[in-house]
Order: C-alpha cells, then sequence, then structure tokens
C-alpha cells in the first residue's frame, strides 16, 4: 500500500475535478466505493448536524442516476464549470480509510458567457484503497461556505 | 416624440385568461405589492414553531422586503415586529436566529424587548447632566410596526395589517385541513437552503399553482419508467383563488415496460430505469395514498409533501427580476432511522437539485427573458376554461388564475 500521500491525494482530487469539468460525467461514480455517501450540502446545515442535502446520495448507483437524470431527464440551460481544488489536509487515518478536508472553489460558465463564481466550500472526505489499488471516496460531503444556489445546481460539485 | 412615447402602457383587461407581461417588470407594481400585498391584510409565513420553541428564542425573516424579527416572549406568546431600529432605521438583529433576553440596536446601543418595546435609550438623561434627550421624550411613541401573529399547524404567520381575518379563515377549511394533514405532529427542521431565482416572485408562485406544467417540463418520472398509470388526483382551489392545495395519487414503482411512449415527451427511452431505485421505497405515512400534495397560501408560501420529503418554502421578491427561495427541509421528531433516511434519500426529488423541480429555478428565468421586450403583450391562461373552481384533474390553469384574483383583489387593479 502506497498510503495517502499528498501527490495521490492531490492527484485523485485532479482526475475528479477535470471528469465534471471536461464534461466526461459518466466517469465521475467511478470516483466512490459501491456503497458511499454524496451530498452536497451547506455549512451552517453541517455544522448544526442537519443532514438534509440538496443532493443526497448512499451509493454509487444513485450517482449513476444522478448522471442518467442530468443527460436524459433534466432540463437547464447549458452550462459548465471549472474547479479549482486546493491542497488536500489529511486530517487523520485510520482502518485504512484517510479523512481529508479539501477546499474547493466552483465556477460556472453559461451559456450567454456569464461566468461567476457559483460555490465555495470543502470536501470532507473518507478516502479508501480498492483492491485495484485506487483512491476512492467512501464519502465526499460537498459543504458549501454559502446557504445560497444561484438558479439550480444541475452538475454536481 | 409624443407623450405617449415616454408612457409605459399599464393595461389590463378585466378577466383572468390574460395576464400583460409589464407587471412582472415594473417599479410602480413592485412598490404597491409591497404595500398592498406583502403589507396588506393578508398573512405571510414567518418561520416554524420549532425554531422559537423556548422562550428568548427568535429567527430574523422577511415580509416581503420587510426585515422582520419573530420571537417567543417569556410568558410563551409568539411575537413580530419590524427588524428596524425605531431611531435611525438600522437592524435591531443581524443574526438568523438565537435566543436573548432582548435586543440591542448595535449603532446607538436602543434597547428592546422580545415584544419590540423600546425598553432603552443610551445616555437618556445625558452624560454630567449635558446632552441627552428632551424631558418629553416618550419611549412608548417609539417602536418599530409590530405584526400579528397566528400559528397553523407548528407555522408562524404575520401580518402588518390590523384588520386581516383570522387565519383559520383566511384559509379556509379545505386548505387548513390540508396542512394539518401534513403537519400533523411536531417537526424537526433537517436542513435549510436558499435560492435565489432569475425572475418576478410572481411567475414562481404561478408555476407553484401551475398544475398543467407539471409532467410536461419534469419529466424525471417518465423518463426512468416508474409508473403514473394509476395516477389520480386534482386540484383545490380556495374561494377567491389566493390557495391552492394540487394533489395525486401515483404509485412511483419502478415499471421498465410501462406503455408511456404514447405522450411523445422527451422521455420514453425502453427499458430505461433507475439503477438504484431504493430512493422510491418510502411509505404511505399519512395512510390515504396521496404521495404528492403541494399548497401555496398567498402571497408567498408554499408547503408541499414529495413522497416522504416534506418542506415549507417562503418566497421573497427581491427587485423586479429576482426571487428569493427560503427552504425549510422537515422530518417529524418521532422519525425512525429508517424513516429519516428515506426522507434525506428522497430529498434528492425537491429543492434546488431537485429530480422533479430543478426545472422550476430555471423556467421563470425563461419567461423574464422572454418577456423582455412585450410589456405590452400577454400571457394566455385558458387551459381548463376561464375560472377558478376546484377539479378533479390537473390539466387545468384554475389555480394560476385563482392566484390572479386574488392578486386583482388585494392591488385593486
Amino acid at each position: 500500500m502506497a498510503g495517502f500521500t499528498q501527490e495521490r491525494l492531490g492527484t485523485l482530487n485532479a482526475a475528479y475535478a477535470r471528469c465534471i469539468d471536461n464534461d466526461e460525467v459518466e466517469a465521475w461514480p467511478a470516483f466512490f466505493e459501491e456503497r458511499c455517501l454524496y451530498v452536497v450540502n451547506t455549512a451552517e446545515n453541517h455544522a448544526a448536524g442537519m443532514e438534509a442535502g440538496v443532493i443526497y446520495a448512499d451509493s454509487r448507483a444513485m450517482l449513476q442516476d444522478r448522471v442518467s437524470a442530468l443527460r436524459d431527464a433534466n432540463v437547464y440551460e447549458r452550462h459548465r464549470y471549472r474547479h479549482i481544488v486546493g491542497l488536500p489536509f489529511v486530517l487523520g487515518i485510520q482502518d485504512g480509510e484517510a479523512s481529508v478536508e479539501t477546499p474547493f472553489l466552483v465556477v460556472r460558465i453559461m451559456r450567454d458567457g456569464a461566468t461567476e463564481v457559483f460555490a465555495s466550500g470543502r470536501y470532507l472526505d473518507r478516502v479508501v484503497e480498492g483492491a485495484d489499488g485506487q483512491l476512492r471516496f467512501a464519502q465526499r460531503l460537498a459543504i458549501c461556505d454559502s446557504r445560497n444556489i444561484d438558479t439550480l445546481l444541475a452538475i454536481p460539485l | 416624440m409624443s407623450s405617449s412615447d415616454t408612457q409605459e402602457p399599464r393595461t389590463w383587461e378585466p378577466g383572468l385568461t390574460r395576464v400583460p407581461y409589464w407587471l412582472y417588470r415594473d417599479q410602480a407594481i413592485h412598490d404597491a405589492e409591497q404595500r398592498r400585498v406583502f403589507q396588506g391584510p393578508t398573512w405571510n409565513y414567518l418561520c416554524l414553531e420549532a425554531e422559537i420553541a423556548e422562550p428568548g428564542a427568535y429567527r430574523t425573516t422577511f415580509v416581503g422586503d420587510m426585515p422582520v424579527i419573530v420571537a417567543r416572549d417569556e410568558d410563551g406568546e409568539l411575537q413580530a415586529f419590524e427588524n428596524r431600529c425605531a431611531h435611525r432605521g438600522a437592524l435591531i438583529a443581524l443574526d438568523d436566529g438565537g435566543k436573548t433576553r432582548d435586543f440591542a440596536c448595535v449603532y446607538h446601543a436602543w434597547r428592546y424587548d422580545l415584544q419590540g418595546n423600546l425598553r432603552g435609550v443610551a445616555f437618556q438623561q445625558g452624560v454630567n447632566g449635558k446632552g441627552g434627550m428632551p424631558a418629553d421624550f416618550r419611549m412608548e411613541d417609539h417602536h418599530p410596526r409590530k405584526l400579528r401573529t397566528a400559528s397553523v399547524a407548528g407555522m408562524v404567520f404575520g401580518s402588518l395589517d390590523e384588520d386581516v381575518p383570522p387565519i383559520e379563515e383566511y384559509l379556509g377549511d379545505e386548505i387548513l385541513e390540508r396542512i394539518e394533514r401534513v403537519l400533523c405532529k411536531p417537526v424537526e427542521v433537517i436542513g435549510r437552503f436558499k435560492q435565489t431565482i432569475p425572475n418576478n416572485w410572481k411567475l414562481y408562485m404561478e408555476n407553484v399553482k401551475d398544475s398543467y406544467h407539471a409532467s410536461l417540463l419534469h419529466v424525471f418520472f417518465t423518463t426512468f419508467n416508474i409508473n403514473r398509470l394509476s395516477q389520480k388526483g386534482g386540484v383545490i382551489v380556495s374561494e377567491t383563488g389566493a390557495h391552492h392545495v394540487s394533489y395525486s395519487k401515483v404509485s412511483h414503482q419502478p415499471q421498465p415496460n410501462a406503455e408511456y411512449s404514447a405522450e411523445k415527451l422527451r422521455s420514453d427511452k425502453e427499458g430505461y430505469a433507475l439503477a438504484d431505485p431504493s430512493m422510491l421505497d418510502g411509505c404511505d405515512e399519512f395512510g390515504d395514498g396521496v404521495t404528492l400534495q403541494i399548497l401555496s397560501v398567498f402571497p408567498g408560501f408554499v408547503l408541499a409533501q414529495i413522497q416522504n420529503t416534506l418542506a415549507v418554502r417562503q418566497i421573497l421578491p427581491d427587485g423586479l427580476d429576482r426571487t428569493v427561495l427560503n427552504w425549510t427541509y422537515l422530518g417529524f421528531q418521532d422519525d425512525t432511522p429508517e424513516l429519516r433516511r428515506m426522507r434525506l434519500k428522497q430529498s434528492n426529488l425537491t429543492g434546488p437539485a431537485g429530480f422533479v423541480s430543478m426545472e422550476d429555478g430555471a423556467v421563470g428565468g425563461f419567461v423574464q427573458r422572454g418577456i423582455a421586450a412585450s410589456r405590452d403583450r400577454e400571457a394566455v391562461l385558458e387551459m381548463g376554461g376561464g375560472g377558478i373552481e376546484t377539479q378533479e384533474n390537473r390539466t387545468t390553469e384554475a389555480s394560476v388564475r385563482g392566484f390572479w384574483n386574488a392578486y386583482r383583489g388585494y392591488m385593486e387593479i
């Protein structure tokens, strides 16, 4: 086991951001364990122990359903994200699982060119190494600094 | 250029089947709405009783543009008053909520009790015998505007109008029953979100009341072949049209071979199904088979039950072409861990990222932008006729017309 080095965690995050921002979200669920937790919530709710997210998925299959809905069901004006992901900070490692906190900034680029900061926050992750040697998220909570969501949130953070 | 070239058109023929677009982009209308609708003889949602359960607990909220403090006083009574210091107009409370014995304006430390009465003026007698307020200054003559408050099924409403009817009368029995159907026991807040949408507030309220658009704009259920064959539902419109309930009884079970392609919606993919349908394993917790109930109270409140997700929405205008939605997601205090988990999973259906609601965040903006050059043109609202009566089907715009009937009444327009 190569361990949860800064380099490996940084690469994991770089690949994750690249997947979403390059519009390859079909590959997004593969960053997660089959049993996982992905939630988009606010810092206020999280601090208060309020668990309801605007997105809440407890399986990789639910993430696949998010992607399918994004592609085939939901209606929204064309837009893209640009993730800027900061340095992962390892909070601790226990039982082969790293607790990691990583800041993010997501810029949203609309069809008409309007470009604005859509979300900032931190990922609260539990990262594990699979049998294939790949790091994956057992948990990724996208905790947004702001309580506000402009218009809608279609593409995952 | 004649004077008629510079006059903005502001005409609206009697009736409810046409809505002129200038209504959504007019500063004079916005200002009149504040006075006649939000501060008029209406009831506005303020917060939940559960959020101010203890004496001294308060929340800051809004009635239209007006910042408001709602508090529970020492006697356990609900109090609400404008969040504006009677001295220079600064906000009295700066936090979203908390617990306090009194409120002190940060600007000059004028102090208010939990009823909004002025209780202290800093240096009222001056310093060293100099300065201070005139001898005839009476604190009783100065206080922020106070609201009447009323509680319905644990929700706190407020009104600026002295002559507003009692809330039970304002809502009517049918609406009241449908509120009590959902909020039937003590609730717990499980999340709060704010969503800012790029359109006039009335476009959002119309969208909420528009049962016609539901299966056309929101195609999540049909795309994934989650059946709606047993769909029964209808629309209840209150007497003046101000409030509404849209409901349906749908068995949302995956039906891979459902005959749904006949509607030729954007959906109809053969064999398309959810990879993880566990989100739909909800239970009939109210025991009546109603899986969707959207309820609105004029002017800006929504209570929604979508399967096991429960949420209230406060709708606030933010200028002419922006609207703030304050979402509060709820569970019951006696939720089993399994039911709570189901609510969390089903929260995917609703809200700013909801599978069956995210479009509502954007569609109002599509109208707002579409009508940019059409002040003098009109929207058409003829689906289901021209009336505002309760109907046992949802392909109707009756409750949208109801909104306009109530609006015209309050606005005298």
